[in-house]
């Protein structure tokens, strides 16, 4: 490993450090609402859940449908809402508003592989949709499957059924 | 590295705006503007090679000059493979040279140009760049409909293409002098706070244009830099009181605060960037009121972060760079 000591304008002798630098620069920084972000992911994540369990809800009574079957067709109702309001382009400017209350259930997903395709459409159906549409969504699956299998594993060594 | 020039002039400039550049105080200056991002073309990166060619064209229709006429185009963009000035500069000139320089490009491009005409070897050069918001976004970061939630620090980076012509014959306005930046790292790699990565690099380059030609910040009526936005500008205005003390608070500006209305244009966060940021704004806007005398001796320092996405997955810095030519009527 080579060592890079921080220091610019060397050839010129005026050592701009590092250190120095960030003196300066720590005055102007952004505020970021850190609270107030998080209050409204989870007011708005939350708001999602209800609408899920909702649907649920009405499903089971209505349809007279098993719980499970209702929270499949619930799922399938929310990704599709979720991808076609990305397509028709005001799904971006909800998140702006609502922060990560929207990315982090499953209608963030939906929008991740919406987004990516949309962005590679004209790439083609092989080289741009096929190749990108996991671009975001990639990492939630292969860790989603590893840590899946991860608990299931530590769930039946320790006697419990899988 | 400082120049001077005893012959090289600014012929004309051509500039194409997009939609949100056109919501911005500087409408005025623009040649044309775009109503959407996509130009009329199937996709965001032909929309960009589009304002490329227009942009030239624009030029060529003010100057009266034809392709034929034109020695030599230098620019660049920010698409892999500069495609966008590839792409639209066919079929343009004599002949080409494709730069890179990421938001400093232009003046890097007009550095170029200006010491090929110094030198005599050629009459005239059209430097000329350009960039795509959510051709940018969708290279450098996510999809573009994904709107993952940025912090204030962030940059906006601008839509449109602009182009200039520095010829050899006198003309109102001059390229008087010019100062080639060096490459600088100083530990940063917040791609969310451009301004900060960059600042560096603006301080080190106009420290230096100064120190070379011996002159005080007072010297010129305006000093820009390309695109730190309004964070990045405060840093570069303390630092160089506190450390060299210079004073810029007069006459310095940020070309990214200028291209927006930051109060109103939410989405545009600290400010513009892109190479067509800093571009805009002085062949729109600077060069303009030069022209009505209203500036005399303008410094342009276009910043760039030499920002690799691959490299900051690899846990390395973004380094900087920013190069600054000096514009004086005649």
């Amino acid at each position: 490993m080579y060592e890079i000591k921080i220091i610019a304008n060397t050839i010129n002798g005026d050592n701009m450090t590092k250190e120095k630098y960030e003196k300066v620069s720590s005055h102007h920084k952004a505020k970021i609402p850190k609270l107030k972000n998080a209050l409204i992911a989870f007011i708005s994540g939350g708001f999602i859940g209800l609408l899920g369990e909702g649907i649920i809800e009405l499903l089971c009574l209505n349809f007279h449908l098993s719980r499970s079957t209702s929270g499949t067709i619930m799922i399938v109702i929310i990704i599709f809402v979720a991808s076609l309001s990305t397509a028709l382009g005001f799904f971006d400017k909800l998140v702006t508003k609502l922060k990560c209350g929207l990315l982090i259930p499953i209608t963030g997903f939906a929008h991740s592989m919406t987004s990516a395709a949309l962005d590679y459409k004209n790439e083609g159906p092989i080289y741009g949709i096929g190749a990108n549409i996991f671009k975001l969504a990639g990492s939630v699956i292969l860790y989603g499957i590893i840590s899946a299998w991860l608990f299931a594993m530590i769930r039946y060594l320790l006697g419990g059924v899988i | 590295m400082t120049f001077t020039y005893n012959n090289v002039y600014v012929q004309d400039t051509a500039t194409v705006a997009g939609p949100y550049e056109k919501q911005g105080p500087l409408k005025k200056y623009y040649d044309k503007t775009l109503k959407d991002l996509y130009y009329n073309e199937k996709s965001f990166e032909k929309a960009e090679i589009k304002m490329v060619k227009e942009s030239l064209s624009l030029l060529r229709k003010k100057t009266g000059l034809n392709r034929k006429e034109i020695d030599i185009i230098l620019g660049g963009d920010l698409l892999n493979q500069i495609t966008a000035t590839t792409y639209g500069a066919i079929n343009s000139s004599k002949c080409f040279l494709g730069l890179y320089g990421a938001c400093s490009t232009i003046v890097e491009a007009m550095i170029l140009g200006s010491v090929l005409i110094d030198s005599k070897k050629v009459r005239n050069a059209i430097a000329t760049t350009s960039s795509h918001n959510t051709a940018a976004e969708k290279q450098f970061r996510n999809p573009t409909e994904y709107g993952a939630p940025k912090p204030d620090t962030a940059t906006f980076t601008a839509t449109g293409s602009a182009s200039i012509l520095l010829t050899n014959e006198q003309t109102d306005i001059k390229v008087e002098s010019s100062t080639i930046g060096q490459i600088i790292d100083l530990g940063q790699n917040d791609s969310n706070n451009m301004g900060q990565v960059m600042a560096p690099a603006a301080i080190d380059t106009i420290k230096r244009h100064l120190k070379d030609l011996n002159r005080s910040p007072d010297y010129y009526d305006l000093i820009v830099t390309g695109d730190l936005g309004k964070y990045g500008k405060e840093i570069v205005k303390e630092y160089m009181l506190k450390e060299y003390n210079l004073d810029l608070s007069k006459n310095y500006n940020d070309c990214g605060v200028m291209l927006y209305d930051l109060e109103k244009q939410k989405e545009c966060l600290a400010g513009g960037s892109g190479p067509v940021c800093s571009a805009l704004v002085s062949f729109g806007y600077i060069y303009h009121e030069m022209k009505k005398k209203n500036l005399k001796k303008v410094l342009i320092v276009a910043t760039g972060a030499l920002f690799s996405p691959t490299m900051i997955y690899q846990k390395e810095n973004i380094y900087s760079i920013a190069n600054a030519i000096s514009l004086e009527v005649v």
